[in-house]
């Protein structure tokens, strides 16, 4: 296998990446682990003219602190967020999370900004990165802005990113007690549902990642819940349209939804 | 003295595949070689209007462009044929290395295009224009048969291939069903599969034209076999014009066995360009175009009498065989699946009876057990769910119904109601170790005591027997095999006394350098660093029928054996000549030969040097010690064993998780042990995955939704626990080393354990339900919940 | 394009098209075909090498994405002529049987270990997820490590 042919860019800064975007426009597709677009472009399913490597851009694989937020590079590899001391005293369910992502050599090499730019309804990431209100920054060419993980998945594959933008970091708010669990499709290792469940001040908050075209915050089961879970859980799919495919029914897939869900809230404790 | 057989011999080929040097078909590279790829249909079943190469050609670095106008009077045969009921002769439409006309599943090969690298040979496909017209498809073999469903091939009527029976006579067997006391009946789809050798497909045909001579280096499970059907049967060549190599091949499990249609092209192509080919399969062609396996849809019923015996067995299934016939794909749900329809028991009334079906899919054919695990789930199948039907325990059930254990030497062998002979058995001791390893009694009180505690917990039984080294040849030629199924050895040894042994069987996995070395040594009384096993090379090799159905040992070694024979009788000769003593007064121990009750001896090497520097020698007497064999069996071997599965389903999701595996299998005699016990790991392994997670979906179009490692569950390491195996022994009646061959044991009895398992696990919440494999999480908490 | 990078120890100068993949350059261009590939859509692992120091699919990586990077082929894991203790505890365990899966069954395996010396039963299954094995059930893969691991 073999992608058609395309021009190849390794771009050393931020700006330089988003000059090319806007020089090449839907022609030019950014590269980061890669392990969402070279398939695809060995599949010749996708064919962009220009690839524009961001990999090695300096500075966008750090993992910080920043007050109540752990800030994550975008091209952080699952591998070290999982292994990272700031996400695990921070926010462990995201390193837990992280855990879970594709395999050994998947979480090597595949980055968060490349997994949440490419909002695949079945990853792992966007249920903890809602449920923990996460903030997206993102950087264009006309400056910075920061997109509320509520607002940036969109739809299947589709997100408030503009093409000429990219991820450059992720904000994730501290929590202390949180828990991810998925239940895997058994070919992929995707979520046929994943649920992130983190403690707030006022409750709980609720992420739900397989169901639907999109991750989505449930947030009929955040007002429902009086620790009651499986009362709470119930609401797991309330207003979404949830999806069926070879591997679960809509009808199933909703069941595993309400299960998950009560899971996570019995295993928040 | 035995130094090497029964020994669990450290495997001499694995240095080179743990160091990174093995040899596979896409490893190797040749000077000038071109790359080809192919246009392949997108629709199951398209009338091709036309085909314009004239972008394709001129895109840089194309070398020839082909269609099936090009090559349209080649076509892959089936080697096997079975006739219909009423001696018609099976529908065998031409299966060409290029579509003819029509598409008739999606992924069959439409163009082929040659360049000087991968890349241009790619992108130019993209560029070759293709006029199709969609046709409605059919996929579902039972869909097929009913009136008015698309055709095929226009020249078959209800895509019949054929029909067939096996058995008793249907009226007595009917009869018997009727005034049975009770009647288990299954209705059940035995779901496609895709092999998924994780090594694809390759191939690479160099022609030479200074000497007129092919060279095809193939992925394949038997090279003599596939220069034999190209040459006579698809392109029309002298053999002895054509060279097949296959070094390391990375797995096959049935689907590198058949001549498929691209090795066929590579190799006519590569005359044409004057150049060699490379085509490495893709793992979307492999999905789309590498043999799959099973695909029938069955009706089972099994009829018992108040006692648990059971009186009769009837079957009615569709085999979907796609859209051609693979070239050995009429074997599978005729010859190779209805003759095991007695099981382990005495069933006194038995009739299957087959309607093999056309449909706009892949081709099937053999996959690990081929026409063995369909049977063998049906009759397991039906044995654990009549004893929960009955509230009998399965294990009673079976020990009511085994045959009695029979050496097949002191006693005969036992004449199935469906035209074999087993040559040897004893169902209990199997049954019997196998129980004791699981804890029986013990799992039972765990389970009542588990179900209080809201987890459900099932165990599952399996008692299959299976039939390996299918033979002898007249009389599967008689059942309409188009090939002999011997197998060839030539034992070379050479002046020093070292051995180069020549089999035409094949390993891609089995370990035969190893243990093939093991009882050669042991039989010539020398260490086995001075046996080399040679395989894989027609100008090596004089012969071969190759590897498959697990008859590697049981054919392969017993050829190799009777050359054996023949060294030590010539060698003989050469002794006693030495020795000057009568060869009646010889015996032959720990490599030489003594006069009985004396000192005076002569060894092997010393013997093998007279026999090439004959000086002082036996009159009349050839040179050299070196001899060629063919064994061709006088029946099939039998093994057979018990398999169970404990499995914990998950109450909420309704996923099954396998606990524990147990199997205690009977492979008549073992040469290395380490090795038969990883032939049973890998074929319950793929058991294991029919049960609960692989299967091959085609939508009402045609469409493969399963096409891809994202789509179709293979087993991964989590999906098993280790697996707890041991082992009993009847020996083979009527073969030297007394194998009966083990590496599609795991996969035929399996299936149904697990299936069983699930089925224990959760009859008590709401009836016994049958579950369509795969087992998903999803049936079952339908079943569950219904 | 022009990229440098280092594998087994030897550095490499290489011209390459931007659409080849690590795993194609490796085999094509060194012809080191050890390297496997099963799948070429990073699902089935056996073009799993070592790169800077981390198990990864080379079949889902650029080869121009490895300039500058350090590499390990399973060609490279043998040091002095003396196996690798998982080559040869793979080997003492019947832990292959086609050998096509294998050497990227020890690539990451070797990244299994050297993360976790002493995993569990449970933790050497779940770190094979990227690792399909058609032939062995897993059953002697999993000994095999376990055996390495308790050899170290």
């Amino acid at each position: 296998m073999i992608p058609a042919k395309f021009e190849y860019i390794k771009a050393s800064s931020v700006s330089e990446a988003l000059g090319l975007l806007d020089k090449h426009g839907d022609e030019a597709q950014l590269l980061s682990g890669g392990h969402s677009l070279i398939p695809t472009m060995k599949l010749r399913l996708n064919q962009p003219k220009v690839v524009v490597d961001i990999g090695k851009i300096p500075g966008l694989n750090s993992i910080s602190e920043d007050g109540s937020n752990v800030v994550i590079g975008a091209n952080c590899t699952h591998h070290q967020i999982a292994t990272s001391s700031v996400v695990q005293g921070g926010v462990n369910v995201l390193a837990q999370t992280a855990k879970e992502i594709g395999d050994i050599q998947v979480r090597n090499k595949g980055t968060i900004g490349g997994s949440l730019a490419h909002a695949d309804p079945a990853a792992d990431y966007p249920a903890v990165i809602l449920a923990s209100g996460a903030k997206i920054e993102v950087e264009g060419s006309g400056g910075k802005r920061t997109i509320d993980a509520t607002d940036f998945f969109l739809g299947i594959f589709e997100t408030a990113l503009e093409s000429n933008e990219m991820i450059t970091a992720v904000h994730v708010p501290k929590s202390s007690g949180g828990v991810y669990l998925k239940f895997s499709q058994p070919a992929s290792r995707f979520a046929v549902v994943g649920c992130a469940a983190i403690k707030n001040d006022s409750g709980v908050s609720v992420g739900l990642t397989g169901v639907a075209g999109c991750a989505y915050r449930a947030s009929a089961v955040e007002s429902a819940y009086n620790g009651d879970a499986k009362a709470a859980a119930a609401h797991a799919v309330d207003g979404v349209e949830v999806m069926g495919d070879n591997f679960a029914s809509s009808k199933y897939r909703a069941h595993l939804a309400k299960v998950f869900t009560e899971r996570a809230l019995n295993a928040l404790g | 003295m035995s130094n090497y057989i029964g020994q669990s011999i450290k495997r001499r080929e694995d240095d080179r595949f743990i160091t990174g040097k093995g040899k596979y078909t896409d490893d190797i590279v040749l000077p000038k070689m071109t790359h080809l790829a192919f246009v392949r249909s997108p629709y199951a079943h398209a009338k091709i209007n036309s085909i314009d190469t004239k972008a394709a050609l001129s895109h840089p670095g194309v070398v020839a462009v082909y269609t099936g106008e090009d090559c349209g009077n080649f076509g892959v045969p089936c080697g096997w044929q079975v006739n219909f009921k009423n001696g018609d002769t099976m529908k065998e439409p031409p299966h060409p290395l290029l579509a003819v006309g029509k598409a008739k599943h999606v992924g069959e090969n439409v163009v082929a295009v040659i360049a000087e690298t991968l890349q241009a040979a790619r992108d130019a496909a993209e560029l070759v224009e293709v006029d199709y017209e969609e046709l409605p498809a059919v996929t579902n073999p039972n869909a097929a048969v009913q009136p008015g469903a698309p055709q095929v091939h226009d020249d078959i009527p209800n895509n019949v291939v054929f029909d067939f029976a096996l058995g008793n006579p249907k009226e007595e067997v009917d009869a018997a069903i009727d005034g049975a006391s009770h009647v288990t009946k299954l209705n059940f789809k035995n779901q496609r599969l895709a092999p998924n050798a994780i090594e694809p497909r390759s191939y690479i045909a160099d022609y030479d034209v200074t000497v007129d001579k092919y060279t095809l280096y193939t992925s394949t499970q038997n090279p003599h076999l596939i220069r034999l059907l190209m040459c006579a049967f698809v392109l029309g060549l002298p053999e002895h014009k054509v060279r097949v190599i296959s070094h390391d091949v990375g797995g096959g499990f049935g689907s590198k066995i058949y001549h498929y249609s691209e090795e066929a092209l590579v190799t006519w192509a590569s005359k044409q360009i004057g150049r060699p080919i490379k085509w490495t399969s893709d793992r979307s062609e492999a999905f789309l175009t590498d043999a799959h396996g099973r695909d029938y849809v069955t009706t089972a019923e099994m009829g018992f009498d108040n006692n648990g015996k059971i009186v009769a067995f009837r079957v009615h299934s569709e085999a979907n065989l796609g859209a051609y016939l693979s070239t050995f794909s009429t074997a599978c749900p005729t010859y190779l699946h209805a003759t095991l329809a007695q099981g382990c028991y005495t069933t006194p009334l038995i009739n299957i009876d087959v309607t093999a079906t056309f449909t706009n899919t892949n081709p099937v054919d053999a996959y690990r057990g081929a026409g063995r695990p369909e049977m063998t789930y049906m009759i397991e199948h039906l044995m654990d769910t009549a004893a929960l039907e009955m509230q009998i325990d399965p294990v009673e059930l079976r020990k009511t119904n085994f045959i009695p254990a029979f050496d097949g030497v002191s006693q005969p062998g036992y004449q199935t109601q469906v035209a074999l002979q087993y040559d040897s058995g004893n169902y209990h001791a199997t049954l019997d170790r196998a129980l004791e390893m699981v804890g029986y009694d013990q799992f039972r009180k765990d389970q009542e005591e588990s179900r209080k505690n809201g987890k459900l917990l099932g165990i599952g039984f399996s008692t299959y027997i299976e039939a390996c080294g299918i033979a002898p040849s007249a009389v599967v030629g008689s059942l309409g095999a188009r090939a002999g199924l011997y197998e060839s050895a030539h034992v070379r040894v050479q002046p020093t006394g070292s051995v180069s042994v020549f089999t035409g069987s094949h390993s891609h996995g089995q370990g035969h350098e190893t243990s093939y070395a093991q009882f050669v040594a042991d039989t010539l009384g020398i260490p086995m660093e001075n046996v080399d096993i040679i395989h894989g090379d027609t100008n090596e090799v004089a012969f071969g029928m190759g590897t498959y159905g697990s008859r590697s040992l049981a054919v392969g070694g017993s050829a190799i054996m009777k050359s054996l024979d023949k060294i030590l009788e010539k060698g003989a000769k050469i002794a006693a000549h030495k020795l000057e003593a009568a060869v009646e007064d010889l015996e032959y121990a720990e490599g030489k030969w003594t006069v009985k009750g004396t000192d005076k001896s002569i060894a092997f090497g010393d013997v093998s040097l007279t026999a090439y520097v004959p000086h002082d020698y036996p009159e009349g007497l050839e040179p050299g010690l070196d001899f060629s064999s063919f064994y061709d069996p006088t029946n099939f071997t039998y093994p057979f064993g018990t398999h169970i599965a404990i499995v914990e389903i998950d109450k909420d999701t309704g996923k099954v998780t396998l606990k524990r595996f147990i199997a205690c299998d009977d492979v008549g005699n073992v040469i290395n042990p380490m090795i038969v016990e990883g032939q049973i790991h890998g074929g319950v392994a793929q058991g294991v995955g029919q049960a609960l997670l692989e299967g091959v979906d085609y939508d009402e179009n045609g469409q493969m939704i399963t096409g891809s490692f994202m789509d179709y569950a293979m087993p991964r390491a989590d999906d098993f626990p280790f697996f707890e195996t041991d082992r009993k022994v009847t020996p083979c009646p009527h073969n030297p080393l007394g194998v009966k061959g083990a590496g599609e044991a795991g996969a035929i009895g399996s299936t149904p354990a697990v299936a069983n398992a699930v089925m224990d696990a959760i009859s008590h919440l709401g009836g016994v339900k049958d579950i369509q494999m795969p087992i998903t999480s999803e049936r079952v908490w339908e079943a569950m919940n219904s | 394009m022009k990229i440098n990078l280092k594998v087994n120890g030897k550095d490499h100068t290489s011209d390459v098209e931007p659409m080849m993949s690590l795993a194609a350059y490796l085999r094509e261009v060194l012809l080191l075909t050890g390297t496997h590939v099963g799948c070429d859509t990073s699902s089935c692992g056996a073009c799993t090498i070592k790169m800077d120091g981390k198990a990864v699919k080379s079949c889902t990586i650029l080869a121009v994405q490895a300039d500058g990077c350090d590499i390990t082929t399973i060609e490279g894991l043998s040091q002095n002529g003396e196996m690798h203790p998982l080559q040869a505890s793979f080997k003492e365990n019947h832990g292959l049987q086609c050998g096509f899966c294998t050497p990227g069954m020890i690539m990451t395996a070797e990244n299994l270990l050297s993360e976790n010396p002493n995993p569990t039963e449970e933790e050497i299954r779940h770190g094979l997820e990227g690792n399909f094995c058609r032939c062995t059930g897993y059953h002697n893969i999993v000994k095999s490590i376990q055996h390495a691991a308790e050899s170290n």
